[in-house]
């Protein structure tokens, strides 16, 4: 009941908060920034050379309000928007007409999702036991040096990094692909070559979000781990002899492992954005190629969609993060 | 003066201080540049660096090496107007919720955690798309000072959180000072070295951010910064044409930007803080 109380219920509530406050907000702000998306996309359409007469025009109008859920009071609006929410019903893409926008982010969100957890899996297990490792031994002379290499690559953002990583492996040495998630003409089969194909393709975004992401891992687990080896009860075991190896594994790294755990949580919506903008350097067919698409074509209804999914999506997932953690820590476990 | 030669015994200080000093004076260069920024087929195009061309020309018919002055300036401007902004939002409200406590906490803490979990790229995508027609480098930086302000609000809460407990502020209290001159007087000074740490970080996630949006097309290609000129590179096809001094320099300057601003911090940090300074400059 503790565990309840103290744990569970005020985190549930926090959450729905979170997607409550996330939501209204895509519904509020292109309602109060000046710039009316039919206006936009009236413009866009005789932009393309089309001439409206007055009548058509009209019709466009309603039609338009009537898609982007413009009709009636803003309270109106308001309730009918958390309405097609809960049907998942985001209106009709303008880049693919008339394709829903809930179909388009289905077939990318394998994608993105499937690149997400495998790089933050990999960058986090690798940063930590790499990072552990270092922090424990920190003056020998490649704990120093990967160092180094973690504090060049730490601060560079996931556009400039992905896009060098682009160029050296992808134009100069030509290892990999330049863009795309398979190669053109390719069918969706459960074959070798297919999944050898995708995984070719995937390759260097995966490599760009896992080295970014394992930096940073990788420099807050070894300050942990530095802190951590501070601590009496390290100095007793070493003065005890227990072997160093147990001493790392068993004591150090488990007593590390916990504030990293919180802060893959608070991480995830970073993680998540940065898995979109690397998805747009290697022109990925996940969610970031789509959100590209409809940055350019001016598409609306499908950036709602997206932005609304994702903060649903990545609260779900931290939410997820924040219930496994008691199996981690005894002392919520017991609280 | 000694502080500045303590901080210079670390190579990263000593480093990325001269990077950045570099920079600065390539930003003041724009002031001198022979040509308009704006204007283009000033010069011939495409040409490759030469004695006249320090980095060469681009498709656009512009000196790379002064257009990039005026994208090192542009850029630094919308940093330092992001990085100002929302770190006086950051103070404000960290020091706000650490001193009041009880719900006006429990609200702004709420606030920012949500802005920390939300997947923020999104949000501005969204506002800089509507925006686009009206964004100039000011609006640009107070877009994303508006969302760069949550988890340096949460350090500084939690600095006057421990503070608060602290006798000197019972003392002050007790022979009546008032909450504003107590939070600007006594505690602002523990906060600025934390503050400072925190503004250079922020700076380079405004560089960060406005690169990733200028790629996107959504800021004004007119205004030279870091972002346009690696976009209008990327447009023209400076990959496939091998215009590797056109594409280069924005990057280079972008990765020596971000590495001298984080070490910056890292080393201003680790200085500041009593026990790592220990064993850097040994107890005097």
């Amino acid at each position: 009941m503790a565990f309840l109380r103290g744990y569970l219920i005020p985190r549930l509530v926090q959450y729905i908060l979170v997607i409550f406050l996330g939501i209204t907000a895509v519904f509020f702000i292109p309602r109060f920034l000046p710039n009316d998306p039919i206006v936009h996309t009236i413009a866009a359409i005789q932009a393309r050379g089309a001439t409206l007469d007055p009548g058509t025009m009209d019709e466009i109008v309603a039609d338009l309000t009537e898609m982007y859920g413009l009709k009636g009071s803003m309270l109106q609006q308001y309730g009918a928007f958390w309405q097609r929410l809960f049907h998942a019903d985001f209106g009709v893409s303008f880049f693919q007409f008339p394709t829903p926008v809930s179909r388009l982010v289905a077939t990318a969100l394998p994608w993105t999702a499937g690149l997400l957890l495998m790089t933050t899996f990999l960058s986090w297990t690798i940063g930590n036991i790499v990072g552990g490792l270092a922090g424990y031994f920190s003056r020998k002379r490649w704990s120093k040096a990967l160092d180094t290499v973690a504090m060049v690559v730490r601060p560079l953002p996931y556009y400039i990094f992905a896009f060098a990583l682009l160029l050296l492996l992808a134009y100069v040495v030509k290892w990999f692909p330049v863009a795309g998630g398979t190669s053109i003409g390719s069918k969706t089969a459960f074959n070798w070559p297919y999944i050898k194909d995708v995984l070719r393709h995937s390759f260097l975004p995966a490599l760009s979000l896992t080295i970014l992401g394992g930096a940073a891992n990788f420099q807050t687990m070894k300050l942990i781990v530095q802190n951590v080896n501070a601590e009496d009860f390290v100095q007793y075991a070493k003065l005890g002899g227990v072997k160093e190896e147990k001493i790392v594994s068993r004591y150090v790294i488990r007593n590390a492992m916990l504030p990293q755990i919180t802060g893959l949580a608070l991480s995830l919506g970073q993680l998540f954005s940065g898995a979109l903008i690397t998805e747009i350097v290697f022109s990925y067919p996940g969610l970031g190629g789509l959100l590209y698409n409809a940055i350019v074509t001016g598409d609306y209804n499908l950036i709602m969609g997206i932005t609304a999914l994702s903060i649903v999506a990545i609260t779900a997932a931290i939410l997820v993060l924040d219930l496994l953690y008691p199996l981690f820590d005894p002392r919520i476990r017991h609280l | 003066m000694r502080v500045l030669r303590d901080l210079f015994r670390d190579y990263r200080f000593a480093l990325s201080f001269c990077t950045l000093c570099l920079l600065l004076i390539l930003a003041a260069l724009s002031a001198f540049s022979p040509y308009d920024p704006t204007l283009w087929g000033v010069v011939p195009r495409d040409l490759r660096p030469s004695r006249t061309y320090l980095l060469g020309t681009d498709s656009n018919g512009q000196d790379v090496f002064w257009q990039a002055t005026f994208a090192v300036r542009n850029s630094l401007t919308i940093s330092v107007i992001a990085g100002t902004v929302s770190r006086v939002i950051a103070v404000l409200i960290g020091m706000v919720a650490g001193y009041k406590g009880k719900g006006t906490d429990r609200v702004l803490m709420f606030i920012s955690d949500s802005l920390l979990v939300i997947p923020l790229f999104l949000i501005i995508v969204l506002m800089a798309m509507l925006l686009r027609e009206h964004m100039n480098l000011v609006r640009l930086g107070l877009l994303l000072a508006f969302f760069g302000w949550a988890w340096d609000a949460r350090v500084i809460r939690s600095l006057v959180l421990s503070l608060r407990e602290r006798e000197f502020t019972q003392t002050a209290i007790l022979s009546g000072t008032g909450t504003l001159r107590l939070v600007l007087n006594e505690y602002l000074p523990f906060a600025t070295p934390l503050i400072f740490s925190t503004l250079i970080n922020n700076m380079a996630w405004a560089i960060g951010l406005e690169m990733t949006l200028a790629i996107l097309g959504l800021v004004s290609m007119s205004i030279p910064t870091l972002g346009t000129m690696l976009q209008w590179a990327i447009n023209y096809q400076a990959i496939l044409l091998g215009h590797w001094w056109w594409l280069s320099t924005p990057i280079v300057l972008a990765v020596l930007l971000f590495v001298a601003l984080y070490w910056l911090s890292v080393s201003i940090s680790e200085y500041l803080d009593p026990r790592t300074r220990i064993q850097r400059v040994g107890a005097q």
